[in-house]
């Protein structure tokens, strides 16, 4: 067993590795399909790229998906599940509006940050009830889905808050753009960048991914399960509050309805962004890639004459793609695995040029 | 005793779990710079007592020292950051994550501002398997390593955070012979370094290979502690399971009638080996052996339920089609397998509908199931089992273990089989129900059934078989009759060491 052969990996081939990898990686698949599609509506009808219009609703359009995508990743990542986001958007959307009318002159930054504390504090139901109670994530967020849109209902009943009664400034943010990006695109890629830092970087964030891959291993490994999972649900519900500030400033009103079936877009844009549903891997940068391509699917095909039903199996069949997919690649590694294992036992000792090869 | 503390000191320590207590006297006493082994039956508290130090789990009471130092662990966090490393029989690696990440999850070398430094993490795993001697890649996903390099990882972890003691609990179980040579290797260097290893086996042949000191439990508590030169091998099974057999076993004592399962050179490459024996009607036939050694994985290819490369199953005289669960039903085989949570119950389901789960088919008349035959059915077992339960439409998981048993043991026999296989019929069995649960089976065997029971608890299966079959790392070992059984012989048989 050559000592070398052990260390050499780490230097020589580096860059190519980062290379490959980056090729590999289901984030680089995504964004090409992305592109694709882009261009290729473009081809059909150049405005929808190339037109002021077309380049600002490109990139506004995805960005309250793409807030909620990367807190749901968070969550998916640990082997869980909010299902309760559309909720809690709808929700501190309705607090925002709320505000601005009760509050005549409140900053903007103060309703922002007041709705981030809203949602964080639903987020902590959430988590509270996962980590403490041990009921799966999909139940109890399930359930307060239904008990935060009834909170909803009830505090606003059938009124809904008009652009007339928000400020002229907070409006305005919603379409506003700096050198030509809007301000919304702006904010969800700030979400993004800290959020894709911390998870690459940051021990909790890799810790995360641990919890997801193996529950019982991480409470071996003395990990602080809870503390971790009542976080990622927290920063859900934070991120879907910050989106409920986004939607209500994007549309100018809100109602009660705001938000509604919003989850179950997001885990699909989790899904199709390669995140692997049952935890362990995944990205930030993939799940905000999946919302920007569902969005994206969604608002091509009708330019591209594609009839109404079939709009919908498209979004459909992504998902299901993605899943199969997943599960494809799943069993193929798994089978490669094996035949390694197989090959190793079978030639005596041998277990190191093997893994070389597989590597 | 050497000048400097031990390493570590387990004195009278106690777990129980709920009215059952698993370690009821632990003692363990290992020095800087030895390895020390520790022995015992299956069930006999090293484990529990190797979780205790792990900090899984909290003593009830007792003494817990590290060098000196009274400790009382909360969590793995807590007897990590103290220079505790234990690898478990299990390796509990992360799939989705690297190499080198396992080992360092959760200390990861910092650079400035809190971000994890990912080149010094993998150099420094990098050289730790250079000091191991090992070509592990630290940026591959520790997804679908041999067990012996995730074992290698785990020690690669231990030597990270710089153990000063190393626990082992069976590391060499799935082993090849070159892995376990790697692996001693490793743990003699850590010896040398000072670090204090704990090495549970049931080989004795390595216990003697590699350690210097040797620690006897038995039901839960300290029995020896001596130098390896000290004891031989007879002394230490001796050890192991000198208790009285014979008291809880009434014994019939029927003769056997002729062949009703006929098992012959039966292979399943990798599992086990050229396995033949044969069980005749109102014969209860015991197979012994240790964990993992490949018992119930011939129960489960006799019954069907994996394939096997070679060799055949006759019941009653007639083959059967391998790999046909069905096939075995109808010929007359019953499998009462090890999990009856998991595979011989459905717990949310009444008591009724579980016992007449597999007759269902043959209770229907023109494929509806007349209203009250279940019930009749399930009824008659119950009465006969002595099924304690208040009703029969009460679901089995709110029935206590013994009981859960005994529905086990009436669903298959309402089958009305010709022979019967036993899975650890009493595991997680209180003392008193294991008794009931005995009676019953040579009860039937007494009846004219063919019982064939597999039991890692070595009394059970002196104590009921008529005849032993000891078997270890997938071949049959030794074939001992009921006058020639004694624990001594089975122990030696199952850890490989056929007695002269």
């Amino acid at each position: 067993m050559s000592a070398q052969a052990a260390t050499t990996p780490g230097r020589t081939s580096r860059t190519s590795r980062t290379l490959r990898g980056a090729l590999r990686r289901r984030e680089a698949a995504i964004a090409l399909v992305l592109v694709l599609v882009v261009v290729g509506t473009a081809l059909v009808q150049p405005s929808f790229l190339l037109s002021g219009g077309g380049w600002r609703d490109l990139l506004l359009t995805p960005a309250i998906l793409a807030v909620l995508a990367v807190g749901q990743a968070m969550v998916v990542f640990t082997r869980n599940i909010d299902l309760s986001v559309g909720s809690v958007l709808g929700f501190t959307a309705y607090v925002t509006g709320s505000l601005f009318v009760a509050v005549p002159g409140i900053p903007v930054v103060a309703v922002t940050l007041a709705a981030v504390a809203v949602g964080a504090l639903l987020g902590l139901v959430n988590g509270a009830l996962v980590a403490f109670a041990r009921v799966p994530s999909l139940v109890i967020t399930l359930g307060t889905l239904y008990v935060y849109r009834g909170l909803v209902l009830t505090w606003a009943g059938s009124d809904r808050i008009d652009a007339g009664e928000m400020p002229r400034s907070f409006l305005a943010l919603g379409t506003r753009q700096v050198l030509t990006v809007p301000v919304l695109t702006i904010v969800a890629a700030v979400v993004l960048a800290v959020a894709a830092y911390y998870m690459t970087t940051s021990r909790s964030g890799r810790q995360l991914y641990a919890i997801g891959s193996d529950p019982e291993a991480a409470d071996v490994a003395g990990l602080p399960v809870r503390r971790r999972v009542l976080t990622v649900f927290v920063v859900s519900g934070a991120l879907a509050g910050l989106a409920g500030v986004m939607f209500a400033a994007r549309y100018g009103s809100v109602s009660s309805a705001a938000g509604t079936g919003l989850e179950l877009q997001v885990v699909g844009a989790v899904v199709v962004g390669g995140v692997a549903i049952f935890g362990g891997s995944g990205t930030v940068a993939g799940a905000a890639i999946g919302a920007m391509l569902l969005v994206t699917i969604n608002r091509a095909l009708p330019v591209v004459g594609i009839p109404d039903f079939w709009q919908r199996a498209v979004v459909g069949v992504l998902i299901l793609g993605a899943i199969i997919l997943d599960r494809v690649l799943a069993v193929r590694r798994s089978r490669r695995l094996a035949e390694t294992r197989e090959a190793e036992s079978s030639g005596a000792g041998a277990d190191d040029v093997e893994h070389r090869g597989s590597a | 005793m050497a000048a400097s503390s031990p390493t570590l000191r387990l004195e009278g320590v106690r777990k129980s779990f709920g009215p059952v207590v698993a370690v009821r006297d632990g003692r363990l006493v290992v020095d800087p710079g030895s390895i020390h082994a520790l022995v015992g039956e299956n069930g006999a508290g090293k484990s529990t007592l190797v979780k205790i130090v792990a900090g899984m789990y909290r003593r009830d009471a007792g003494e817990l020292a590290l060098a000196g130092e009274p400790v009382d662990f909360r969590s793995t966090a807590q007897s990590r950051a103290a220079g505790v490393a234990v690898i478990y029989q299990e390796p509990t690696l992360f799939g989705d994550l690297t190499v080198a990440e396992n080992i360092y999850l959760g200390r990861e070398p910092l650079r400035p501002g809190r971000r994890i430094d990912r080149a010094a993490m993998r150099r420094e795993a990098a050289r730790i398997f250079e000091r191991l001697g090992v070509a592990l890649d630290p940026d591959r996903r520790a997804e679908g390593l041999s067990i012996a390099d995730q074992q290698i990882v785990e020690i690669a972890k231990a030597i990270s955070i710089d153990a000063r003691l190393l626990v082992m609990d069976e590391p060499t179980a799935a082993l090849s012979g070159v892995e376990v040579d790697r692996l001693f290797a490793v743990a003699r260097a850590l010896r040398d370094g000072g670090c204090a290893v704990v090495f549970i086996s049931h080989r004795f042949d390595e216990v003697f290979a590699l350690c210097d000191t040797v620690t006897v439990m038995r039901d839960g508590a300290w029995v020896s502690t001596d130098p390896v030169d000290a004891v031989g091998v007879d002394e230490l099974v001796a050890r192991m399971v000198g208790r009285d057999v014979e008291a809880m076993y009434p014994h019939p004592g029927s003769a056997p009638g002729e062949a009703a399962l006929e098992v012959d050179g039966l292979t399943r490459t990798g599992v086990f080996h050229d396995v033949s024996f044969e069980v005749r009607s109102g014969e209860i036939v015991g197979l012994a052996g240790l964990v993992g050694a490949g018992r119930s994985e011939i129960a489960r290819a006799v019954f069907g339920v994996d394939r096997y490369d070679a060799g055949s199953v006759r019941v009653g005289g007639r083959r059967l089609r391998p790999g046909d669960p069905r096939a075995a039903v109808a010929a007359g085989l019953a499998l009462v397998p090890e999990d009856r949570r998991s595979q011989g119950l459905v717990t949310s389901s009444s008591v009724a509908r579980n016992v007449t789960s597999v007759v269902r088919q043959r209770l229907a008349r023109f494929g509806l199931l007349p209203p009250g035959r279940e019930d009749e059915v399930a009824g008659r077992w119950a009465t006969r089992l002595e099924v304690r339960t208040s009703a029969l439409d009460m679901p089995a998981a709110t029935m206590s273990g013994g009981n859960q048993q005994k529905v086990v043991l009436a669903k298959w026999l309402a089958t009305e089989p010709r022979v019967l296989v036993v899975d650890e019929p009493t595991r997680g069995i209180d003392v008193g129900t294991k008794a009931e649960v005995h009676r019953l089976l040579a009860e039937l065997a007494a009846s004219g059934l063919a019982v064939l029971v597999i039991s890692s608890e070595l009394h059970e299966v002196l104590g009921l078989a008529d005849r032993v079959l000891v078997v270890c790392e997938g071949r049959i070992t030794a074939r001992l009759d009921r006058s020639e059984a004694t624990a001594e012989r089975v122990m030696h048989a199952a850890t490989h060491r056929v007695p002269a």
